[in-house]
């Protein structure tokens, strides 16, 4: 049997034998009932009752199970082990059925079992980012007893040895990481400078000038910005945006690489807009209207008011919305991976092709390095890097946005 | 008297009201720039595009017997063959097998021309061989040149053949990987939504279970990837680029924000409902089940199909696990290497060949087409069916 027919025996005598134990348990009520006893709950609570418990010794039988297998630990073969699980179910049938009773509550128990069935769905999130860490940590770990930290931290050479490459010593690869960052902080900047500028006008516009219609109108229209998959702004950035950069550049008599960081930093700015202006947006709605009306009853125009009260009392709201911006912004991928370069360099000039910390991830992993050599182990370590910056970005957004909220509340 | 008084407004007034026609033109500014940035994306994207929805046929006789099974290029005249794409010839043996009594005759078809052929007549490249060019030039005044839909770009998989590449096994993976990103973050997201609104208690490790959530709305979606690939694929050992790989990585990142906007639906219905239900003895589940949630499903079914067309679009994360494989036939189950559609557009961007380019472009157009049925659908779902109180 594999592993798909197990599964199809398990579920598909799982859902008739529930069935059937709800009818028993809810029989059993009903006939007590008719006896003339005052039970505590409705006859189809007691069913589900029975069913719950006739299900749950399988369920467990079947994840135990299921865990030694994916574990590597040799288990017996799958007929036993569903035998075991209908063993456990017929053992949980038989004693839940046993304590229906009138004076047994299975309308706290069933409540009782919701409540703990949707705490532990809240645990997934929680093991998520538990699994995010671990799953990086642990190669980062290897990374870093092969790699100096401080090399990596401080070096501006990023050179990995192909390792199956003949005549080529891993050793040889140089992991300094400095020149990744630049490239990765270059975008990041060109983006932002795009993104905070346009979206925060954007956003002033729409909270503070735009008609009720304009709104309805507008708000739309920039989600779709938000709503565009990365990897279509990426063939955007490559195929139309870099050869665009390369001829204004010629007509000022520069000279641009077709890998330009201007052309990704530019797409990826326009891909965060929506980001800035609508979490702009809803913190500009939420400064009182009370702080406007007394700015114009002292006499300020509409702007004065804007620039005076509403931004500096929406300052850390605003600040909040372009960490997170910049957060998005490091952590982007494809429009990167499709128009920025491969090549780690560092300098100052966005004409040139530069590398970003998410490239080298996507280019070590999906290259044919074996999965324990260096380059593959860096990318763990690069990612690291990575999850803790962009986490501090988020949290203090997070906690800035809440106290924000608070205040005005 | 009014001669004190002017009535024009004074000089630093002027010069205030300069500065608040500035700054609205900034802000009127910035909302056009992004709208003008839409269309030109929009209008660059049907530029590149359109041209791949429509493809070069060629009327030809093709005769099947003993030899042109054999050697197919054979079965269409000798100065056609070159022009014709190489998928029909290999099709030949399997039309014959398809139906034996086609063996002997022969049948004029359109046929689907090469790239070069397709990418000349279209105007994209001037590279044609003389003779081939002066072929189309004879066959195009006999009237045995034309365009017809290139129905092979949704009805076949992907292709080294630009002429016969199609997303067909695009289509098939995505399906699969919305499959399982549904069935798992669905239940698991509103579940999580219920508990926190509904149930749990105004604690330290709520909060930290909230901020968490936020905290993962924001991760970079290429963690996920790794996340993916060293627990999914290397620790459980799910077969890597298979659509459960992808349907998994992928439901871990829509939860949060189907878990967000189910909370702001529980949270809409007002409170005199859940007591009302409690009043006449209902248990807080029951309240919830029976209430609540029937009542906060648009807003629910909102955010989840939000959230599904966000994962609809994603790829960072899948090329770490291995999604960008070349996938000819569509895949059969959830444990077979399979590819979606941005995988497939990814793949395309990064082929050589010019033909790729429109294809690119088409593909993203339908990709593109797609997401705003479905992110219009959710607006209409909330607009008709959601209650205010």
């Amino acid at each position: 049997m594999d592993t798909s027919q197990t599964l199809l025996v398990f579920f598909g005598g799982l859902v008739p034998m529930a069935a059937v134990a709800f009818a028993l348990g809810r029989r059993k009520a009903l006939l007590s009932d008719a006896r003339g006893a005052r039970m505590h709950s409705l006859p189809g609570q007691y069913g589900v009752y029975v069913a719950t418990w006739m299900a749950l010794p399988a369920l467990a039988i079947g994840v135990v199970a299921a865990c030694a297998v994916l574990i590597g630990v040799r288990v017996p073969s799958a007929p036993f082990v569903l035998s075991f699980a209908l063993f456990g179910a017929a053992v949980g049938l038989a004693m839940a059925l046993r304590r229906v009773e009138p004076t047994l509550r299975a309308r706290n128990a069933i409540e009782k079992f919701v409540y703990w069935t949707l705490f532990a769905a809240s645990l997934v999130s929680i093991l998520t980012t538990f699994g995010i860490i671990i799953s990086i940590l642990f190669e980062a770990l290897k990374f870093f007893n092969q790699v100096s930290v401080w090399d990596f931290v401080t070096g501006t050479n990023w050179s990995p040895v192909a390792t199956f490459r003949p005549g080529q010593d891993a050793a040889d690869s140089q992991f300094g990481s400095v020149p990744l960052f630049a490239g990765t902080f270059m975008i990041t900047a060109i983006a932002m400078s795009v993104a905070i500028p346009v979206g925060l006008f954007a956003a002033i516009y729409m909270s503070e000038y735009a008609s009720y219609r304009i709104r309805t109108f507008a708000k739309p229209l920039l989600e779709i910005l938000a709503g565009i998959p990365t990897v279509v702004y990426g063939f955007f950035a490559a195929i139309t945006v870099s050869p665009l950069v390369v001829d204004v550049a010629a007509f000022f008599g520069l000279n641009a690489s077709y890998t330009n960081a201007l052309a990704p930093g530019l797409v990826m700015g326009i891909m965060i807009i929506p980001f800035i202006s609508s979490l702009s947006d809803d913190v500009i709605n939420a400064i009182p209207n009370s702080l406007r009306e007394g700015a114009y009853a002292l006499g300020a125009t509409k702007s004065e008011t804007i620039k005076q009260i509403v931004l500096p009392a929406a300052f850390p709201g605003i600040m909040a919305a372009s960490l997170l911006g910049v957060s998005r912004a490091l952590g982007e991928t494809m429009i990167v991976v499709m128009a920025a370069g491969l090549r780690p360099n560092l300098t100052w000039n966005p004409l040139e092709d530069m590398t970003t910390v998410t490239v080298r991830i996507v280019d070590a992993l999906t290259g044919d390095q074996s999965f324990d050599s260096p380059e593959t182990l860096a990318a763990f370590a690069l990612g690291l890097v990575l999850f803790v910056v962009t986490l501090t970005l988020n949290l203090i957004s997070i906690i800035v946005i809440r106290k924000f909220r608070q205040s005005y509340e | 008297m009014s001669q004190g008084i002017s009535l024009q407004p004074s000089r630093q007034l002027r010069r205030r009201y300069r500065a608040e026609r500035r700054f609205k033109a900034y802000c009127v500014g910035a909302l056009l720039l992004s709208i003008a940035f839409l269309v030109l994306f929009f209008s660059d994207m049907v530029r590149q595009g359109h041209s791949a929805f429509i493809q070069t046929e060629i009327q030809a006789e093709v005769t099947y017997n003993e030899d042109t099974v054999k050697f197919t290029n054979e079965s269409v005249d000798e100065s056609i063959a070159p022009l014709v794409s190489r998928a029909f010839f290999r099709s030949i043996p399997r039309r014959v097998d398809a139906d034996p009594s086609l063996m002997g005759t022969t049948e004029t078809l359109w046929l689907t021309a090469t790239a070069d052929v397709d990418q000349y007549r279209k105007k994209y490249s001037d590279r044609l061989e003389p003779e081939m060019q002066s072929t189309l030039e004879r066959l195009e005044s006999e009237g045995k040149v034309s365009y017809g839909f290139n129905k092979g770009l949704f009805t076949s998989g992907d292709s080294k053949i630009p002429s016969n590449a199609g997303l067909w096994s695009a289509f098939v993976g995505t399906f699969y990987v919305m499959l399982v990103v549904l069935a798992v973050s669905f239940p698991i997201g509103v579940a999580t939504a219920i508990y926190l609104e509904e149930f749990a208690p105004d604690n330290r490790f709520t909060q930290g279970v909230e901020i968490n959530i936020n905290n993962l709305a924001a991760v970079p979606s290429i963690l996920f990837g790794l996340l993916g690939l060293a627990i999914f694929i290397n620790f459980f050992g799910v077969p890597r680029s298979s659509a459960l790989a992808g349907g998994l990585t992928l439901s871990l990142m829509t939860l949060p924000v189907i878990i967000i906007s189910t909370r702001a639906a529980l949270r809409a219905v007002p409170q005199n409902i859940r007591q009302g239900a409690q009043a006449v003895g209902a248990s807080r589940w029951q309240a919830i089940r029976d209430h609540v949630l029937p009542l906060s499903l648009p807003g629910i079914l909102t955010g989840t199909i939000i959230g599904v067309a966000q994962a609809m679009g994603e790829t960072a994360p899948l090329l770490l696990i291995g999604m960008i494989a070349y996938i000819p036939d569509a895949p059969t189950s959830m444990t077979e290497a399979a590819t979606v559609l941005p995988a497939q557009i990814f793949t395309w961007a990064g082929m050589p060949e010019r033909a790729y380019v429109s294809l690119t472009a088409a593909g993203i157009l339908v990709l593109l087409s797609l997401l705003i049925t479905l992110n219009a659908t959710a607006v209409i779902l909330r607009n008709r069916f959601e209650r205010r109180w």
